[in-house]
Order: C-alpha cells, then structure tokens, then sequence
C-alpha cells in the first residue's frame, strides 16, 4: 500500500464495515467513488436500524410506556451526539431534518419569510447546489427580494473581496456551501460570517459535503445555521441536522404545523413548543434519526482528522494519476478542496465514460451534478466526478485511472 | 407478401448480443462499432425539429420516403446512444412503410435492453422508436393523401 496514506488506518479492516463494498457489478468488483452523491453505512448503522424496529419501535415524546421512553431516550441522545458533533453551544440548537434540502427551505420559510422585505438581499454564490438556490428564488420571489452571487474564478473559488463588496446594506441572509459537491472547494465560511455579521446579515452554511470531510465547529464558524445531510456522512437516508443559534431560532415561526411542535391547541389559540421542537412537526423519522448517531460515533472512532488525510491521500494521487489521461481537463483545483475530482474529457461525452467505467465496475457520476449555474459558468453541460470516502484505496485510483486511459483510446 | 427482413436482422442482433454473453464492456464495444459505422448525418439536419424528445443525451433523426420505403438518418452527441440509434437505424432503414409501422420490435426485451442500458436509456430508446413509428405513420398518411 502506498506510504501517502495515513498510516493509522487499516482500510481493509474498515472496509470489512461496509458489506455493500464486497459485491460485483457486471462482473466486476465495485469501485465506488460516487460518495458525494451519498456514502455507503457501515454494519453499525446498518445494525442500528433494525435493533430499533426489532426491540424499540414507540413513537417519542408522548408515550409513558417503556417502549416509549427507549425509543425517546435514544432518539434524543442521537441530538446529544450531534450537539458535540458540530460542538453546538446547546442541545436545544439541534433540529432533526430530512437533510440539507429541507433544513434550507427550514430557513428560507421560517426565517426568511418572516425577516426579509421588498428589496432586501440574499447572498449565495456561483457553486452553490441547486438546495441552496431555489429556496431563495422562491422566497425572493413572494418578499420582492433579491438574490445576488459571489463569481468563481477559473480554479473554482470566491474571492473573499468580491463578498466584501456584495454584502451591502440590504443583505439579510448570507448562504454559502461549506465544501462545494461539484468542484470540492473548501470555502472560507469562518471569514464570510464576519463580513456578513459585520453587516448585520445572518450566515448560513450549507454543510452537505462538509461534515464528513471537514471539521465542523459551529461555535468557532461563528454561522447563525449549519444544515446537513446523514446520507453524506455514513448515516441513512431521509434524516439530518439543521443546527440554529438558540436567540435566532426563537424568533423565527415555525411554518410546518402539526404533532410535537405544540405546547397547547385550542380553536382559538394555539402556543408553540419550545426550540427545537416546534420545528419538528410531526413524527420524526425516528429509525434514522437513532441510527445516525452511530454514523457519528463511527467517524469518531476513526477519527476525523485521520479521515481527512486518507482522503487527502487519495484525492492528490487521483489528480497526479488522472493528469495522464490524454485529453483531460478538471474543474476545480482549489487550494483547499475536500476528496471531489472533476473533469471533462476532450471528445469523450460524460454519458461515455460514466457508462464505460460502470461496465468496469467503477461508479462515479457524470452530469451538472445538481449546480447547473456552476456548469454554465464553465460552458460545459456537466462533469464526470469521482468522490473519495475513508474506504476508497489508492490501488482503486490507479484501476480507475488506467481504465480512463483504455476508454479515452477507444475514441482516438 | 409480407416482407421478413425486419425480423431477420433483429433475429441477429438477438444472435449477436447472446454472443456477448452478457458482458457489459463488449456490448458497449458492440454498440460504438455501430455507431462509428453510420453513415455522416449532415449537419443542417441536426436541428432542434428534428431531435428526439425524451432522450438525456441528443439525439437527432430524420426519415425520407422513396417509393413507398423510409430511409434514416441519425446523430447523436454521445458514442453509446449513437450505437443505440444505429441500432434501430439498421433494423428499420429501407423497411416498407406498413412493416415499420407493424413492426414487433421483440429484440428489445430478447436482448435485456432494460437491464443493460438501465430505465433511464430504456425509456429514451423507447422515444426513438415511436418517433420512427410517427415518422411511418406521417408518411402513410401522406401518400395515402396524394393517392
Ligand atoms: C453541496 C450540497 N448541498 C445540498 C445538497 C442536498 O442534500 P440533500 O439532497 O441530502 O438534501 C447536496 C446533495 O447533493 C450537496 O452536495
């Protein structure tokens, strides 16, 4: 095995975790580097989802019986978990999600709608994913507000100038991905909070593909919301966090009603519950939500920063190996970018190439990767991307590599 | 008489992908060959008229009537689906009208179309033959029209 990997890690042994990894696919072992549209789970959350319908399935909060109070106990230590995760300065900060898409239009409806007036503006920039653009158009839209974008440059960054200068008085709300799921840029979230806090603006990360590649520190990021996916980071689909500073998310209305988020109905009047609960109307997805925090434990067992410098490792040698493909141009060659390689191939359609690598077993994705603003600024219909997660081997980027190079020659 | 060619040359397509035995690689190999070997459609063709709806990657296709039989052309911006048109293009081109139009393409299930080129491509190659089948279809009604 290569030296460049960390060597505190036994990848094999931690591929053993993730009994997905172990199958063929036509004919042939998976490779799978499509991580950013979503991990695999190791047995442990896999585990976690069944121990729960198998021995605690109640729904939470309500019930007295004991069913109930497991069921509840372990679904709010999850929130305990995540709490530290991201350090939160308090548990209460913690709302259950669907994921990112759903913490955004959290923000946009419940925050936005209240806080935004004819005129004002909105913040994002050309990176973003199409859940951290469409929420804001339609919020825009209904408040007669505007929505303004900080330019990437050729490498695939922001200029910490350019937001300087678009933050103006009118901004409200400052939204910006954390690490982007098509180029891999590390944005420099910590200093766009200052200069947007600096105006009397909130700052929202969309942390998607950060939480499992980056350190997340709310508290030290300074953002008023953090929203994440489980899905990226080794948890179940459908369940993630929208973190929110406690002053914030008391003023905000909620904008879903139903169970759980009341303190008392009338037909007359209705109170909400407390934070974080009256944005969580309705049952949660309890199951998930359980099993999520064990995605969590599992990367801190391994260790984040271990995790970072495995992929670190791998994204290096995949730009080193991949540079030998004739014809090869990448987008997004940040100085500080998470395990995201991005490229075109001259003469060879992404469609191409995704399905010949399938057909070697090799899964990435082609395509505008849900940031089509982003692949019009390039002047490209979309990219092939391969993703890397702590089970991902460099002897995998070089079969990957050569394969490209077998794929480009069948065009030549 | 009915005219058998149709079933024929999809009788050794079906030959063919059973000889690949399965094995994505070579089926895409199979397909691209295809591809490459389809006539140059002239570029004043690919326009925006005559690009098949439902397809992901574009396709372009047209057909010309000469004496009662429909003669294609097709293009598209990506390898593999030009072999998938290609593929109709050489079941189906110089067919008569009516047998295009009566056309039981059984090769598609015969040779797990669904299963090798996934739902996605399924459904656009699906496109590319009921734009075929219109194209028939137009034209019969026009020469049934001048008759
Ligand atoms: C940067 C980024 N933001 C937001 C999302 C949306 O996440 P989800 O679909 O889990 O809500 C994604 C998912 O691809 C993403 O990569």
């Amino acid at each position: 095995m290569s030296t460049a990997v960390a060597p505190e890690l036994d990848i094999q042994k931690i591929r053993k975790d993730f009994p997905i990894l172990e199958q063929k696919v036509n004919g042939k072992p998976l490779i799978y580097f499509d991580n950013a549209a979503t991990t695999q789970k190791p047995k442990q959350v896999i585990d976690a989802i069944s121990e729960y319908y198998e021995g605690y399935n109640a729904n939470i909060h309500r019930g007295l019986h004991s069913l109930a109070e497991k069921a509840t106990t372990a679904f709010e230590d999850s929130r305990k978990i995540f709490q530290k995760f991201i350090n939160a300065a308090e548990v209460e900060e913690v709302i259950f999600t669907k994921g990112t898409t759903d913490g955004i239009n959290l923000i946009a409806n419940a925050y936005g709608r209240k806080f935004l007036q004819e005129g004002d503006e909105i913040l994002i920039t050309a990176m973003e994913h199409h859940s951290n653009i469409v929420p804001w158009q339609i919020i825009a839209e209904e408040k007669g507000a505007f929505l303004k974008v900080v330019p990437v440059n050729t490498k695939g960054e922001i200029s910490l100038d350019d937001v300087e200068q678009l933050i103006t008085d009118k901004t409200k709300i400052v939204s910006v991905v954390y690490a982007s799921n098509s180029l891999g840029t590390v944005n420099p979230v910590k200093e766009i909070a200052k200069l947007a806090h600096a105006k009397n603006a909130i700052m929202v990360v969309d942390g998607a593909q950060a939480s499992s590649h980056c350190v997340v520190d709310v508290q030290d990021l300074d953002c008023d919301f953090y929203a994440t996916s489980g899905h990226k980071m080794y948890g179940p689909t459908g369940c993630g966090i929208l973190y929110g500073k406690r002053a914030i998310l008391e003023e905000m209305t909620p904008y879903q009603g139903g169970g759980e988020m009341i303190h008392n109905v009338s037909f007359d009047k209705t109170t909400y519950n407390d934070i974080p609960y009256k944005f969580e109307a309705g049952t949660p997805n309890i199951a998930d939500v359980v099993a999520l925090k064990h995605a969590a434990e599992y990367i801190d067992a391994i260790g984040k920063d271990n995790i970072m410098a495995h992929e670190q490792a791998l994204t290096q040698h995949a730009h080193e190996r991949l540079s030998e493909v004739p014809g090869i141009n990448f987008y997004g060659t940040a100085a500080e970018k998470v395990s995201v390689v991005s490229f075109t191939i001259d003469n060879v359609h992404p469609y191409d190439a995704g399905m010949m690598l399938d057909a070697k077993g090799i899964a990435v994705r082609t395509g505008h990767h849900c940031t089509q603003p982003l692949m019009d600024h390039f002047g490209i219909e979309g990219t092939i991307r391969a993703s890397f997660s702590v089970y991902n081997t460099i002897e995998e980027i070089n079969f990957f590599a050569d394969s490209l190079k077998d794929i480009v020659a069948k065009f030549s | 008489m009915a005219d058998n060619t149709i079933n024929t040359k999809q009788d050794e397509i079906i030959e063919k992908f059973s000889m690949l035995d399965g094995d994505m690689e070579m089926m895409i190999g199979y397909l691209m060959e295809l591809g490459e070997k389809l006539p140059e459609m002239p570029e004043s063709l690919k326009t925006e008229d005559n690009i098949v709806k439902g397809c992901q990657s574009k396709v372009w296709l047209t057909a010309d009537e000469n004496a009662g039989k429909l003669h294609f052309q097709a293009d598209s911006n990506t390898a593999i689906t030009k072999g998938l048109v290609s593929l109709l293009v050489s079941i189906l081109n110089n067919g008569r009208i009516d047998d295009i139009l009566n056309a039981d393409l059984y090769f598609v299930h015969k040779i797990g179309m669904n299963r090798f080129i996934g739902t996605q491509r399924s459904n656009g190659f699906l496109s590319m033959i009921k734009q075929i089948k219109m194209y028939a279809l137009a034209y019969k009604t026009k020469l049934e029209n001048e008759a």
